[in-house]
C-alpha cells in the first residue's frame, strides 16, 4: 500500500532527509497467468491498466514493458494537450481526454503538472485562415472552447511573435484554445503506474514480448523474455512497434512507423507563457517549467525505427522558428531526439478489437498521442473489459479501413487540415 | 539521413529523394472484381517491417525516376538498389 502524498508527508520526510520515501511501484516477476496483459508500459498502456483495475475491477492483470516505463514516446513528446479537432468523432475522443486531464493530479494523488496555458494555432495563408475559422466553428458546435484571433490579437497574446507582413510565413491570425496546455510527461506515466500498482496490477519492466500464442482465432498467451504468460486478453499499446507485435500474431495493420523529432534549448527566463503551433511549417514551441524551449519538428517521410531523425527536418523547423521568433536567434539547442510514431493513413488512432478473439490494439496515434493518454486508457480499458468499444471510440475501429468510413484528421499535430 | 545510390545518377543525399513506401504491392489487375477486404489490403495494410524492408524511392530533386531500395529500417543501412522490374542482388 502506497502512502498518500500530501503536504504533511512532504514535511515528515523532510525531517529524515527524504530517505524514507516508499517505492512508488513494485518490481514483480510475472505470474503464470493473468486475466489480461497490456503490452507496452507507456502512458497509454499504464492508463489502460489503471482504468481496467479501477473502473472494471480487473485486478489480476499485468503491464509488460520491454524497457522501462515511460521510456518510449511518453518521454519523447512535446507534451502538448488540446482537443480542438475538426471532426465530431475526434472532438469527442480528445475532449474526453482533456476533461480527465483537468482533474488527473487529484485523482492520481500525483502532480502531473497539468498547465492550461492555452494552445494557439497560427494561420500563414488564406487557406489556413479558412480552415482554422471552420475548425473554430466546428469546435464550438461540439462544446469545445475555441476563438479566432486576428493578427493584432495574436501579437497581443504572444508578443514575441514576428507579425511583420513581409516575412516568409506571415501571421494572418490564429485560433486559441484556452483550456489546452501542457503536462509533465514522465509524471503521467509514473502517476498511472503508482495508481495501478496500488490496486494490484503487476508492472513488469525489461520484459520483451517475443511471440503471441493463439489457437485458431483465440488468444492463449504471450511469449516474453521472462517466459510464457497465459492470458485470454492481450491489449497492445506499443506505439511505433505496433506492427512488430501485429506481425507476431499474423496480422497486418495500416500503419507506417516514422521518426518524429523534438529538441530543447538551454534554459532561459520565462519568455513564452503559452504553446504556439504553426500548422503549415511544422514548428511548435512552448517553454518548460525549467525554462527550456521545447520545440517539435516534423516526421521523416520514410519508414524507420532509428529513433533519431534527419537533420534537414530539424533545419527546416528551426528556420521557421527563427523567422517567427527572431528573439530566439542566439539560443543554443541542448538536446535533440526522435521517437518512432505509428501513423495511420487517415492520421487518426485505432482503438479496436481485431479478427483474433482476445487481441486488442490501441495504436496509430501518430504524432499526437500524448494529449489523449487518459482518454485513450479509459476507452481502451472499456473495450478490453467489455469486448465492445465505448461509443466514443466506436469510430476508431480497425474495420474503417475496409468500410472506407475514415476519420480523416490530418490534424494529429495540428498539421495542415 | 543517409546516402542513396540512385541507379541513374549515383550517390546523393537522401533529402533529394522521396520515399514511396513498401515495394512490390501490385495494383489489382481486375479492380472491379475486388472485395472491400482486398481493397483495404491493397490500399492501406502495410508490413511496416522493423528490419530489412523492400521499398520504392523517387529521385524527386534529380532524375525524377522511380526505383527500388532494400533498406534495414533499424539502422537505415541500404543493402541493395535496383531498377523497377529488376530483381535485387542483396549483399
Amino acid at each position: 500500500m502506497n502512502n498518500k502524498y500530501s503536504i504533511f508527508s512532504l514535511i515528515k520526510n523532510a525531517f529524515t532527509q527524504h530517505e524514507n520515501w516508499q517505492q512508488a511501484w513494485g518490481n514483480p516477476e510475472p505470474k503464470k497467468e493473468y486475466d489480461a496483459v497490456i503490452v507496452g508500459g507507456g502512458g497509454h498502456g499504464l492508463a489502460t491498466a489503471y482504468y481496467l483495475a479501477k473502473k472494471h475491477n480487473m485486478k489480476n492483470i499485468a503491464v509488460v514493458e520491454k524497457g522501462w516505463i515511460g521510456g518510449g514516446n511518453t518521454g519523447r513528446n512535446t507534451t502538448i494537450i488540446r482537443s480542438n479537432y475538426l471532426w465530431d468523432a475526434s472532438a469527442g475522443l480528445y475532449d474526453h481526454a482533456l476533461k480527465i486531464w483537468e482533474n488527473l493530479s487529484q485523482e492520481l494523488n500525483y502532480n502531473v503538472m497539468f498547465s492550461q496555458r492555452g494552445v494557439m494555432n497560427l494561420a500563414h495563408n488564406l487557406q489556413d485562415v479558412r480552415d482554422l475559422k471552420r475548425r473554430t466553428h466546428a469546435n464550438r458546435l461540439n462544446g469545445i472552447d475555441a476563438v479566432w484571433l486576428n493578427t493584432e490579437e495574436v501579437k497581443k497574446f504572444c508578443p514575441i511573435i514576428n507579425t511583420s507582413p513581409d516575412i516568409r510565413y506571415p501571421v494572418l491570425g490564429g485560433t486559441l484554445q484556452r483550456r489546452a496546455g501542457t503536462a509533465r510527461h514522465d509524471a503521467v506515466a509514473w502517476g498511472y503506474a503508482r495508481g495501478a500498482d496500488e490496486m494490484g496490477v503487476d508492472i513488469i519492466q525489461n520484459c520483451e514480448v517475443k511471440g503471441i500464442k493463439r489457437s485458431g482465432d483465440i488468444i492463449e498467451g504471450i511469449e516474453t523474455s521472462k517466459g510464457f504468460i497465459k492470458t485470454k486478453k492481450v491489449g497492445v499499446v506499443a506505439a511505433g512497434h505496433s506492427s512488430v507485435i501485429a506481425n507476431m500474431a499474423g496480422l497486418k495493420l495500416p500503419l507506417e512507423s516514422k521518426p518524429l523529432q523534438a529538441l530543447v534549448s538551454e534554459p532561459v527566463k520565462p519568455i513564452i507563457d503559452t504553446v504556439v503551433m504553426s500548422n503549415a511549417v511544422h514548428a511548435y514551441v512552448s517553454q518548460s517549467d525549467k525554462g527550456e524551449l521545447v520545440i517539435g519538428a516534423g516526421t521523416d517521410a520514410y519508414v524507420s525505427y532509428t529513433q533519431r531523425g534527419s537533420h534537414d527536418v530539424v533545419e527546416g523547423t528551426l528556420k521557421a522558428i527563427l523567422e517567427l521568433y527572431p528573439i530566439f536567434s542566439r539560443m543554443k539547442m541542448l538536446r535533440q531526439w526522435g521517437g518512432i510514431v505509428d501513423i495511420c493513413p487517415d492520421a487518426s488512432p485505432i482503438i479496436s478489437k481485431t479478427s483474433i478473439k482476445g487481441l486488442y490494439f490501441n495504436c496509430g496515434w501518430g504524432t499526437g498521442g500524448f494529449k489523449a493518454t487518459p482518454g485513450s486508457g479509459d476507452l481502451f480499458a472499456h473495450t478490453i473489459a467489455n469486448d465492445e468499444p465505448h461509443k466514443l471510440n466506436a469510430a476508431f475501429n480497425i474495420n474503417r479501413f475496409v468500410s472506407g468510413d475514415l476519420v480523416d484528421e490530418h490534424g494529429a499535430a495540428a498539421v495542415a487540415h | 539521413m543517409f546516402i542513396i545510390n540512385c541507379p541513374y545518377c549515383g550517390e546523393r543525399d537522401q533529402s533529394e529523394f522521396t520515399a514511396g513506401g513498401e515495394a512490390h504491392i501490385e495494383r489489382p489487375k481486375q479492380p472491379t472484381e475486388l472485395s472491400d477486404d482486398e481493397w483495404a489490403e491493397f490500399l492501406f495494410m502495410r508490413k511496416n517491417i522493423k528490419g530489412v524492408q523492400f521499398e520504392r524511392w523517387n529521385h524527386a530533386h534529380g532524375c525524377r525516376k522511380w526505383f527500388n531500395v532494400v533498406r534495414d529500417t533499424t539502422n537505415d543501412k541500404i543493402h541493395a538498389v535496383y531498377k523497377m522490374g529488376e530483381k535485387p542482388s542483396i549483399d
